[in-house]
């Protein structure tokens, strides 16, 4: 697919806390003063942060600095973990989804994990239709079509088109991770998180994941955590930075990376620490 | 240039290391045997002293009244497969369901003492669960049943099933549990669908095994079901078990009752034996 020029969909920096309500559609996410904390010690603290639609916009920053926890806050995924604490807003199309339920937000709110977890006991037909049917939909003339077009849409389909019936085990890594990259957009999500999906991969399995992930945009938003900085240039259109559970800066991946704001946001992607 | 030699040095203690090698292998060798020795040996002998006894008859027949031989316990083995029904029913559902609760909803108070509580019930001596059981059923009801026997093999199996419940569901990774969540299935349909049926393999070979050593339990039985010589399968009536039978013959001074004792063990752990390998088969794995 061609590469488009991404600088118009991506709206100023100085916009963090736009209120103008025009802009509202096009804000995907935005989260107000969120924190969560593990056991009473924070996690992440006071983000605030709107997400674009229809961009990809990449979570970068050192090892515990609370990534993927507010990856995690953004499906509710927080609520299985007994002695983690969520405050703040988190809205969707102006709606505090912490006040909603669980399991449907997280039907608009996909999200795809930094290990591929393929459901084991599972086929390949299954897995990729394992949302449906566990949410009851089992015509199965439906299910054929949602299964082939989805495997196609996360270029699976010529791999897997002759063995849908086998283990979705026996995929390599990287297929298994496009698997779960179909299974996951077959719930037709508005949103997609993804938590370092190609650190368990090869390079070409790599690269296959992100030109995906670059033609997602067309039709969802896309929040990637990221620990290649390589990566977050490639794909994203915006980049935010975090350190110690709080949010550094937060700006169009361009400049995040020949022109940051803060030193400490230069001496990240520098690679002075991390 | 001056290069880098990877030099071996041939460690002195090379022959003290082989001989300790050997040795540790040799005990793990001898200590296999022994587990299964004396499993060869109960199966040999038991074949042995009740192949006599082991015909159609013993299947098909009533006991025969004390002074005529032959006969058989055709009404001890159904017994048997009723109160293991019973126990089953009660056992398996309540363990599976206290296994799920104590391993995916744990973290409250509840959860904790579930699980404490099952750690003693699982030591509680079945005798104990006998009387136990003659406490609530029988005297209420003022007799012997199968009923009252069925439940004490179910009170004995919670433990096990719910046990080996939480051990396997504790093994299906987190990210499995997050994978069916973030797909927007709700909480108890990810640990129906997903993480039940992923573990499910494992569940239903402690199952098996509870079922097995509920199977063969002799003590719970002796003031439930009591016993019967009479055919019977009305659950409200006192009814034969295997246990029981091969118990009261075996302490008879009779010969033949003694070898028909021996065929009823026989029979015992054959069922025991095949169940395994079925569901061992059944249960293999697929993938
Ligand atoms: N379930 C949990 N229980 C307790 N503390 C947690 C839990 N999850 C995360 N934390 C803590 O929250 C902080 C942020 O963790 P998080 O996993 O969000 O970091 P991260 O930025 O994703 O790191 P990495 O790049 O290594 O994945 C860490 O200090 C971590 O110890
Ligand atoms: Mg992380």
């Amino acid at each position: 697919m061609e590469i488009q020029e991404t600088e118009d969909i991506v709206t100023e920096d100085t916009d963090e806390t736009d209120k103008i309500s025009g802009r509202e559609s096009k804000t995907a996410i935005q989260t107000k003063k969120l924190s969560v904390y593990f056991n009473d010690r924070p996690a992440i603290e006071d983000i605030s942060l709107k997400i674009k639609r229809n961009t990809v916009t990449a979570i970068i920053g050192p090892s515990g600095c609370g990534k993927s926890t507010f990856l995690r806050s953004l499906n509710l995924m927080h609520d299985m973990t007994p002695k983690a604490r969520v405050y703040g807003e988190i809205l969707i199309q102006n709606e505090d989804i912490t006040e909603f339920n669980a399991v449907d937000v997280r039907k608009k709110v996909g999200m795809v994990f930094q290990k591929p977890n393929p459901f084991p006991t599972m086929t390949i037909y299954e897995n990729a239709v394992s949302g449906l049917k566990l949410n009851g939909k089992t015509k199965k003339s439906e299910l054929d079509e949602i299964a082939e077009k989805n495997l196609k849409y996360a270029g699976l389909w010529e791999e897997v088109k002759d063995r849908l019936k086998t283990p979705a085990m026996s995929l390599s890594g990287g297929q298994q991770q496009r698997l779960c990259i179909a299974r996951t957009i077959a719930v037709r999500p508005d949103i997609i998180l993804m938590d370092e999906p190609t650190s368990a991969l090869d390079p070409i399995s790599t690269s296959k994941i992100e030109e995906l992930i670059y033609n997602f945009k067309n039709h969802y938003t896309i929040v990637i955590v990221t620990h290649n900085m390589q990566q977050a240039a490639r794909i994203s259109d915006l980049t935010a930075f975090f350190y110690l559970g709080k949010l550094i800066e937060y700006s169009k991946t361009r400049r995040m990376f020949t022109n940051p704001k803060e030193k400490l946001t230069e001496a990240y992607v520098t690679g002075k620490f991390g | 240039m001056k290069q880098n030699t990877l030099k071996l040095s041939k460690p002195v203690n090379l022959t003290r290391r082989k001989v300790t090698n050997s040795v540790m292998i040799s005990l793990c060798v001898i200590a296999g045997v022994i587990t299964i020795l004396p499993l060869l040996y109960i199966f040999f002998y038991t074949t042995k002293s009740g192949i006599s006894s082991l015909n159609p008859d013993f299947f098909t027949q009533l006991p025969k009244p004390v002074g005529e031989t032959g006969g058989g316990m055709a009404n001890a083995i159904t017994g048997s497969l009723i109160l293991i029904g019973i126990g089953g029913l009660i056992g398996i559902p309540v363990g599976v369901l206290s296994g799920i609760y104590i391993s995916e909803y744990s973290g409250n108070i509840t959860s904790t003492v579930v699980k404490f509580i099952t750690d003693i019930l699982s030591g509680v001596p079945s005798i104990v669960i006998g009387i136990f059981a003659y406490g609530i059923i029988v005297l209420p009801m003022q007799r012997f049943s199968a009923l009252a026997g069925g439940f004490a093999l179910g009170i004995l199996m919670i433990p096990t099933v719910t046990k080996v419940t939480e051990e396997m569901l504790r093994l299906i990774p987190q990210s499995l549990r997050e994978a069916s969540l973030a797909l927007g299935v709700s909480r108890w349909k990810t640990t129906l669908r997903i993480v039940l049926t992923t573990a499910s393999s494992g569940i239903v070979t402690g199952i098996l095994l509870a079922t097995a050593r509920a199977a063969g339990e002799t003590a719970p039985l002796l003031f439930t079901s009591f016993g019967n010589s009479f055919w019977q399968t009305n659950i409200d009536e006192p009814m034969a078990a295997l246990p029981l039978q091969i118990f009261a013959y075996a302490i008879s001074p009779y010969e033949d009752w003694h070898r028909q004792a021996w065929a009823g063990a026989f029979v015992l752990i054959f069922l025991v034996f095949t169940v395994n390998l079925l569901v061992r088969y059944v249960t293999r794995k697929k993938y």
